[in-house]
């Protein structure tokens, strides 16, 4: 079996951060902590990407930015939500056009604590992340096999 | 008339793991030009295979068909070149091929990638002129536009055409897009235009292209090897050195280079095609 989860590629979206997890995110590519010795590359665009990676809570305009990237990226995919206000909305939780984190609007798998959060921290959700790659693509390959839609699979689960 | 089906279907073949492990070497050299690890050697295949179990999205479906005409006008330039077949028509049919991947970009309408597109244009335009002289050098040199022929003169031919050898080498560096000229695709850290031509290209579709890249940058290494071929077995080793040293050049020039926009590509070519090829040939139709 091929493995996938050698080739994660990335699309990084800020939604209203405060940049702190934007630059330690881009840390990560750098000559220090090298992110593509694991195979990942950052690429800006959705439909060459399999990990999108949210950094900041969601406001209110960026919610059908959020949602056309996460549409417009191929099966199998993984979200990670990078820090504090990704997971929760963190410290802007309160503000008036923040509805909260980046699971108010797509689902997300796994989610990176700190603030900002750590280049260590980052690439370990990284690695987290590219193992459930590896899980989902088992399954779309399985889909793909029976000559099912990803919806189809998700009645039949919902029905037991 | 054995041999040369042989070299073809070899050609066929490996030229993509050929292609595939060089690009796999370029990543690692990159990677530790700038003092990073990188990823192993065979990162490229690992990305192809992904790219080919993704979910299928597409634009417009046309733009699967044009994708795989330009793969098969490129292995039938590489396949012409290896049997040994006019090296005029190759260039043609290489154009060809170039004609589809611009009409597979520009297909889609997104803006990204129609802007990919008409620099991809630009590019030919640059390199076109230096391309074509290269034949009209060959056949200056040896009085003949054949492969076949042009690999049996009695010593390297770089000795009579070195200008084309620079021309050529340069604009290599837009055919394999590489860094300052990587405007069509600028695919370093993939920000500016997102990819370019290839923004609307996912999973398998963008799979196809790569693999296309890959049997290109093996027939244009065919290229540089006709330079050095010649009668004596030896002249094989001579060629790989050179091909792999003309590697590491791109590599070092891509490393080292800042992209830069089309007018300046556009001046820097044509003015070394000119310089190079130009007075290179004036130098053969003088001697010959």
């Amino acid at each position: 079996m091929a493995n996938v989860k050698k080739s994660p590629w990335l699309i990084h979206y800020d939604g209203s951060s405060c940049n702190g997890c934007d630059i330690e995110v881009l840390a990560c590519m750098t000559p220090v902590y090298d992110a593509e010795r694991l195979g990942v590359e950052n690429t800006g665009d959705p439909m060459q990407a399999d990990i999108l990676l949210i950094t900041g809570g969601i406001n209110s305009q960026a919610v059908p930015v959020v949602k056309q990237i996460y549409d417009q990226m191929p099966r199998p995919k993984v979200v990670v939500a990078v820090g504090v206000c990704a997971c929760t909305g963190g410290i802007f939780k309160e503000c008036y056009n923040v509805l909260g984190g980046a699971d108010v609007v797509v689902p997300v798998d796994i989610y990176v604590p700190g603030c900002a959060a750590r280049p260590q921290s980052i690439i370990d959700g990284i690695i987290q992340a590219r193992d459930l790659f590896q899980k989902r693509s088992k399954e779309h390959d399985a889909l793909v096999k029976a000559g099912k839609t990803y919806d189809e699979y998700k009645e039949e689960e919902a029905n037991g | 008339m054995v041999e040369r089906i042989i070299l073809i279907l070899c050609y066929i073949l490996l030229a993509p793991f050929l292609g595939g492990i060089l690009e796999g070497f370029d990543r690692k050299i990159s990677a530790r030009m700038q003092g990073r690890i990188g990823p192993p050697i065979r990162q490229p295949f690992y990305d192809l295979i992904k790219l080919f179990k993704k979910q299928y999205i597409v634009v417009n479906h046309s733009v699967h068909f044009l994708l795989l005409s330009y793969s098969a006008l490129m292995i039938l330039t590489g396949s012409m070149f290896f049997g040994g077949a006019d090296l005029l028509l190759c260039f043609f049919v290489l154009s060809t091929a170039a004609t589809f991947l611009y009409f597979a970009a520009v297909i889609t309408n997104s803006p990204y990638s129609t802007i990919g597109a008409q620099r991809e244009l630009v590019q030919m335009m640059s390199y076109e002129p230096a391309v074509l002289l290269t034949a009209v050098g060959f056949y200056l040199a040896t009085g003949s536009f054949n492969v076949a022929d042009i690999i049996q003169s009695d010593y390297s031919l770089i000795v009579k055409m070195p200008g084309f050898f620079v021309a050529f080498v340069f604009i290599m560096t837009i055919k394999m897009r590489k860094s300052p000229f990587d405007t069509a695709a600028s695919h370093h850290p993939h920000q500016e235009l997102v990819k370019g031509i290839t923004t609307e290209m996912g999973g398998k579709n963008l799979g196809i292209f790569n693999v296309t890249e890959w049997y290109e940058n093996v027939f244009l290494f065919g290229v540089v090897a006709l330079f050095i071929l010649n009668k004596n077995p030896w002249s094989y080793l001579a060629c790989a050195l050179v091909i792999l040293f003309v590697y590491f050049i791109e590599i070092l020039i891509d490393n080292s280079c800042a992209r830069v926009k089309y007018h300046l590509m556009l001046k820097m070519t044509w003015m070394v095609t000119l310089f190079s090829a130009g007075v290179n040939l004036l130098i053969l139709m003088l001697i010959r």
